[in-house]
C-alpha cells in the first residue's frame, strides 16, 4: 500500500532519536574519551585546546599503551572471564532441570512454576545480595555451624563472607533466572512425541535425553549463556560488597577510575575493551546459533 | 505416557529452594527484635517504624518513585512506538539501538552517560537520572508491545481500511486498544526496572538525589542492620504486586524473551 511506509518511518523517529543521543553517543563518547587526556582535577581534561586562537582536538594513546604495560590489567580481563565461565556453568547445571521441570509440567501450572522464577529475579539486585551477605556473615548461623562441625574434626574457623565461593554463589544466584528463562522457552517448544517414538523403538531414559532433549536444547542454551556471561562480566556490586579484597573484577576496578581515582580516559580504555569483549560474545552467540 | 522423573522434580525443587530461601530470610529478619540477623529472638514492629522516621530513606523513596514514574511514562511512549514500528517493518538501525542496551552490561551506560552529561555541562540529579532510566527502559517496553503486535490479526485492521476507516480511526479504534495490556505490561516492567535499577543510577546520580537502591547501598556498605530487612521486604511487596500484574497482563512476554 502506498502512504504506508512514510508513516512506519515516522512512529520510528522519537525513539530513534533517544537512542541515538542518549546510547550510540556516549557510546562514542567513551570511545574518543580513551584517547583523551586526564583534566587537571581529574574527570576529562577540556574537549579542546586553544592555541592560538584555533581549535584543536588534541589526541593520545598513553591511555592504550597504559593499559599494556603490564599485565595487571589481562590478568583482571581473565579473572573476570573465569567468573563468568564458572557462574554460566553452575547456571546451565543448575537452571536445566528446572527449565525441563516447568516445560514438561501440565498447562495450568507452567505459568505459575515460571511465574516463580520470575519474581526472585524482579525483587531488588541489591536486596538479593545483601540476603546473601546476612547468610556469609561471620555471625550467622551458616557460618557458626560450619566451624563447629570443623571445630570436631580439629580444623581452623573459616570466614565465608569475602571469599571468592561467597562470591560465586551470589553470582549463580542473582543471574540463574537469564539462564532458566530463555531455556525453558526452548524446551517447551520440543515435540513430545520425538521422545515417545524413542522409547517405543527402545531407548531408556538417558539415551533419549542426550538424542533428542540436549541437541534441541542447544539454542536455547546458547541464549541463556550469553545473558548470564555478559552481565558477570562487567559485575561491581557483588564483587564490591561480598568479593573482599581478593574479590576484584574489572568491574570494580572500572567504577574506581571513574569515582575515586577520577582518572576517565584510563576508565574509558577499560570500559571500551569491556564493550569489545560483550559484543564479541553476542556475535559469536549469534553465528553459533545460525550456524546450526 | 512417561512417568514424573523424580530426580527432576528433586532437582528442580532444590534449585526453587535456593532461589526463595535467601530472601525469606531478609523477610523474616525484618521482624526480628534483634540488631544481628542471627537467630530469631522475638517479633518486632520496630525497624518499620524506625524506616518512618528516618529522613533520608523517606526521602530516598520519594525520589524513586518519581523518577520512576517519570522514566516509565516517557519510556512507555517511546517504547509503544519502536515496537509498533519494529513489527511492522525491518528498520536495522532501530532494532540495533533497541537492542544493544539490554545486552550491554549496565555499568557501560553508567559510565558512558556520566561522561555525555558531564560533558554537555548538566548537574547531576533527578532529571540526570530520568533521562539514564529512561534509556535502558525503552527496549523492555518496545519487545512487550512487538510481542502483542505480533500475535495480533492484521486482518482486522484490512477489514476496517476495507470499511472505510480513516488510518488513524483504524488505530485508535483497533490497533490500540487491542495493544493496551502489552503497553501496560510494558510500563510495569519499565516502572520496576526503574525502581530497581542501581548500576546506571549510580554513575548518574549527583548530590541530594539518592535513591532507594543507593540508600540500601551505603547503609549496606557500613554495615548490616534490620532496617535494611525492612526496607528490602517493603520493596519486595511493591514488586511482587507489580509484577505479579504485569504477566497477567502480558504473560507472553515472560517467555520467549
Amino acid at each position: 500500500m502506498q502512504g504506508k511506509a512514510w508513516y512506519k518511518y515516522l512512529l520510528s523517529l522519537p525513539p530513534m532519536a533517544y537512542l541515538l543521543i542518549f546510547f550510540a553517543t556516549p557510546t562514542l563518547i567513551m570511545l574518543l574519551a580513551s584517547f583523551r587526556y586526564a583534566g587537571e582535577y581529574g574527570g576529562l581534561a577540556p574537549w579542546y585546546l586553544h592555541e592560538s586562537g584555533r581549535l584543536t582536538l588534541d589526541l593520545t594513546l598513553e591511555n592504550w599503551q597504559r593499559l599494556l604495560e603490564t599485565d595487571i590489567y589481562l590478568r583482571l580481563f581473565l579473572k573476570s572471564i573465569g567468573y563468568a565461565v564458572a557462574t554460566t556453568l553452575i547456571c546451565m547445571v543448575m537452571g536445566y532441570p528446572l527449565a525441563l521441570m516447568i516445560a514438561r509440567s501440565g498447562r495450568k501450572n507452567r505459568d505459575f512454576l515460571l511465574l516463580l522464577v520470575i519474581l526472585p529475579f524482579w525483587s531488588n539486585f541489591l536486596v538479593r545480595i545483601y540476603a546473601w551477605m546476612i547468610i556469609f556473615s561471620p555471625v550467622g548461623a551458616l557460618t557458626r555451624m560450619l566451624n563447629g562441625v570443623l571445630g570436631l574434626i580439629g580444623m581452623g574457623p573459616v570466614t565465608l563472607m569475602y571469599s571468592p565461593t561467597a562470591m560465586l554463589v551470589c553470582l549463580v544466584y542473582v543471574h540463574l533466572p537469564f539462564m532458566v528463562l530463555p531455556l525453558y522457552a526452548n524446551l517447551e517448544k520440543h515435540d513430545l512425541d520425538m521422545l515417545d517414538a524413542a522409547q517405543d523403538l527402545g531407548a531408556g531414559k538417558w539415551r533419549r535425553f542426550w538424542l533428542i532433549t540436549w541437541p534441541l536444547s542447544l539454542p536455547g542454551i546458547t541464549a541463556g549463556s550469553i545473558l548470564v556471561f555478559i552481565p558477570v562480566l562487567g559485575m561491581f556490586a557483588i564483587p564490591d560488597l561480598l568479593g573482599g579484597t581478593n574479590g576484584i573484577m574489572i568491574g570494580n576496578v572500572i567504577k574506581q577510575q571513574f569515582m575515586e581515582s577520577r582518572d576517565w580516559p584510563f576508565g574509558s580504555v577499560l570500559s571500551m575493551v569491556l564493550t569489545v569483549t560483550a559484543v564479541a560474545v553476542v556475535l559469536l552467540g549469534s553465528w553459533l546459533g545460525r550456524r546450526r | 505416557m512417561r512417568k514424573k522423573n523424580l530426580l527432576l522434580w528433586i532437582s528442580a525443587t532444590l534449585v526453587y529452594l535456593f532461589l526463595y530461601l535467601p530472601l525469606v530470610l531478609v523477610v523474616v529478619f525484618s521482624f526480628n527484635d534483634s540488631k544481628l540477623n542471627a537467630e530469631w529472638v522475638g517479633f518486632t514492629w520496630k525497624w518499620y517504624g524506625k524506616l518512618l522516621h528516618n529522613r533520608e530513606m523517606l526521602t530516598a523513596a520519594m525520589n524513586s518513585l518519581i523518577i520512576a514514574t517519570v522514566s516509565a511514562g516517557v519510556a512507555t511512549i517511546l517504547g509503544t512506538l519502536a515496537g509498533m514500528a519494529m513489527s511492522q517493518c525491518r528498520l536495522r538501525l532501530l532494532q540495533f539501538l533497541v537492542l544493544s542496551p539490554i545486552a550491554m552490561p549496565d555499568i557501560l551506560m553508567g559510565v558512558s552517560l556520566l561522561l555525555l552529561f558531564i560533558m554537555v555541562n548538566m548537574t547531576l540529579g533527578l532529571l540526570s537520572i530520568m533521562l539514564a532510566h529512561i534509556t535502558f527502559c525503552i527496549g523492555f517496553v518496545a519487545l512487550s508491545v512487538q510481542a502483542r503486535m505480533s500475535s495480533m490479526d492484521p486482518a482486522l485492521v484490512e477489514a476496517a481500511r476495507d470499511l472505510g476507516a480513516s488510518p488513524w480511526r483504524c488505530f485508535r479504534d483497533i490497533t490500540l486498544p487491542l495493544l493496551i495490556p502489552g503497553i501496560l505490561a510494558g510500563a510495569l516492567m519499565a516502572f520496576t526496572l526503574s525502581i530497581d535499577d542501581f548500576v546506571i543510577t549510580f554513575f548518574t546520580a549527583g548530590v541530594g538525589s539518592s535513591t532507594l537502591p543507593l540508600q540500601i547501598y551505603s547503609m549496606v556498605k557500613i554495615a548490616v542492620t534490620p532496617e535494611v530487612n525492612a526496607v528490602s521486604t517493603l520493596l519486595m511487596l511493591l514488586t511482587l504486586v507489580v509484577i505479579t500484574t504485569a504477566s497477567r497482563l502480558s504473560p507472553a512476554i515472560f517467555r520467549g524473551e
